[in-house]
């Protein structure tokens, strides 16, 4: 403790210098930890994707429909216990701006295929009841202020005209399924109404008896549709909703790449900061040797230095993601599920910053210890 | 008694056959030949000579800061010579005290702060490091400035405090590098009458190197140095 108005007198030397390389951490870390969050996101889909459903889409593309009729050749397959289906619709309410996820689903087996829908029976079954009823997740509900009853207009961009549903019920399980869970209504409806690709679904969700046989079902599922028009591609939930986050490129790779030119920037700048910090007090470091600090409490010093600014950076930087990252997640409800920052993200993040601090300064705060007293003497 | 003959025994520090050779390019410079030095404990000298003529280096040598590349010194019975780098830094922090010629304060800490520097690495109770400090500015008669910071003195004062810092570890001897070599005429006296108060009534040993003859005048002896060789030259007798 003696010795922290050593540290301190430096850390203060130079004010606004300090406070901009502390600045530094803090946007990198906010930075951070708002990729983290979006990251996550990305990942609720799969993560709350059960391991006993399998999803079997188009073989070319998810865009590219199947026929309806090979539901009852899915279902014949041993292993296969139901299979359900969806289409994306791709409307947009009131606004262009205002899009979100919408999916007809074959309302008599969804539910048995996917029971976490989170809502009750009886919101189920009012549901079932209203051939233009919408289920709809909770977080686009709250984003556009949608109440059970309400009449919601929306306009069709692939299937197009004007479409009108009644909110019969809002998700709202114990798990993430209903805050990311989209609108959903009737696929009786979209056929009805559909003024092309009658008879086609967007992709089949099969829920087999036992988990540990998906990869055996998935294989019968593809083989049994080969060399036809239209060749299926079926893998597991997990696995199909990775592919979602997929299609809007690779999310990981993109975090990754950013957190890396952030953290090699970071490097570069608190490493140049430290240096020039040493260079200017060479003298000071050289008179303090002469006093009698070894060369051990010179690097402890300077590596103290960029430690601390880079913990206050970091613990700054993680405070303001916290703060930031409701307001975002709001802002984004309905195209994002909901941005949440976990704490073995937060703690990843201090790590992150104290690496750093580690890394850019270690250089400098070698070059310290093993400074010579009478050649930094001589220095003017 | 100072000698330069390598012949006393009991001396506070003894220098024997030291040589210092640097090495610039392929040429060999040899900044101290041979050197030998007896100094007494209570003795104030001072070490006068052309630049490069070697005086620094010797400075360096008996503080511990570099290691001469034959020969030995020892001071008070240890033999730094044969120190390890650690060991060195220790016993520099016990027995040395440093005045600079650019005073070398740190900037950011208060006239307190930078004399209680050297107290940090013992093991004194913040009270009795306080307590030291105090004395130690009262010595240089800055009592009245321990709160301002170095750019808040004059250069005479900032070399006071630099003597403040010097002491407060009370150190077996005193190694000071053209301790006026930066100050006006006035200041200079001020901080030679200071040194000679610190020899006269508090028997510090006290090794100066100057430039000034007038501060060479204070000390009990002066050595000349010319080409890395001790040369005959007290002012008082005392020197074989």
């Amino acid at each position: 403790m003696k010795y922290s108005r050593i540290l301190l007198a430096n850390l203060f030397r130079k004010k606004i210098r300090t406070t901009l390389t502390i600045g530094s951490f803090a946007v990198a870390l906010l930075l951070f930890g708002v990729l983290a969050a979006v990251r996550v996101a990305f990942s609720q889909g799969a993560n709350s994707a059960g391991v006993d459903r399998l999803v079997v889409r188009n073989k070319t593309s998810i865009i590219q429909p199947l026929p309806l009729s090979y539901k009852n050749d899915i279902l014949r397959l041993a292993g296969v216990k139901e299979v359900t289906y969806l289409n994306w619709f791709g409307g947009v309410y009131q606004d262009e701006k205002n899009f979100f996820p919408q999916m007809a689903i074959d309302v008599p087996t969804y539910r048995k295929v996917v029971p976490d829908v989170g809502v009750t029976d009886a919101e189920w079954k009012a549901f079932e009841d209203d051939r233009q009823a919408a289920i709809v997740g909770r977080s686009i509900a709250d984003h556009y202020h949608f109440k059970v009853g309400d009449h919601i207009p929306i306009k069709g961009v692939i299937f197009q005209g004007a479409w009108e549903f009644n909110i019969a019920a809002i998700a709202k399980g114990d798990n993430a399924a209903g805050d990311i869970l989209p609108f959903i209504f009737h696929e009786d409806y979209l056929e009805e109404k559909r003024t092309y690709g009658k008879g086609t679904v967007g992709w089949y969700v099969v829920r087999v008896e036992n988990p540990d046989n998906s990869g055996k079902i998935s294989q019968a599922i593809d083989a049994q549709f080969s060399n036809s028009p239209f060749e299926t591609k079926s893998d597991t939930e997990k696995e199909f909703a990775a592919s979602w986050g997929k299609q809007l490129g690779n999310i990981k790779l993109i975090i990754m790449t950013i957190g890396a030119v952030v953290f090699v920037t970071l490097l570069l700048v608190t490493g140049n900061t430290m240096a020039t910090s040493i260079r200017e007090r060479v003298r000071e470091l050289a008179v303090l040797k002469a006093l009698g600090y070894s060369d051990r409490f010179v690097l402890w010093l300077v590596l103290s230095e960029g430690l601390t600014i880079a913990v206050l950076g970091g613990i700054l930087g993680l405070l303001l993601a916290i703060v930031v990252i409701p307001g975002m997640s709001k802002a984004l409800a309905g195209l994002l599920p909901p941005l949440i920052l976990l704490p073995s993200d937060t703690a990843l993040g201090l790590a992150f910053a104290l690496g750093a601090g580690v890394l850019s300064t270690l250089l400098p705060a070698t070059s310290a210890m093993r400074l010579r007293v009478v050649d930094a003497l001589r220095r003017v | 008694m100072v000698r330069v003959d390598g012949k006393s025994e009991n001396s506070l520090v003894k220098v024997r056959g030291v040589d210092k050779v640097y090495r610039r390019g392929s040429e060999d410079i040899h900044v101290l030949q041979g050197l030998n030095l007896d100094v007494d404990a209570g003795d104030f000298v001072a070490f006068m000579g052309p630049s490069g003529s070697g005086k620094t280096t010797l400075l360096n040598l008996l503080g511990g800061l570099d290691l001469p590349t034959r020969g030995t010194i020892t001071v008070a019975g240890d033999e730094i010579t044969s120190m390890s780098g650690t060991k060195l830094t220790a016993w520099r922090a016990r027995h040395v005290g440093f005045v600079f010629q650019m005073y070398n304060l740190i900037p950011v800490m208060t006239a307190f702060q930078n004399v209680e520097l050297p107290l940090l690495l013992t093991n004194l109770s913040k009270a009795q490091r306080r307590s030291h400090v105090e004395t130690a500015l009262e010595v240089v008669g800055l009592s009245d400035r321990m709160n301002h910071s170095p750019n808040q003195l004059s250069g005479g004062q900032e070399q006071r405090v630099g003597i403040a810092r010097a002491i407060v570890a009370d150190p077996t001897f005193l190694l000071c590098d053209e301790p006026t070599g930066d100050l006006d005429r006035k200041s200079a006296d001020e901080v030679l009458n200071l040194l000679d108060r610190l020899s006269k009534e508090f028997k510090k040993t006290i090794l100066m190197v100057t430039h000034d003859p007038l501060a060479a005048t204070r000390a009990d002896v002066t050595l000349h140095m010319d080409k890395g060789v001790l040369i005959d030259g007290a002012r008082e007798g005392a020197i074989a």
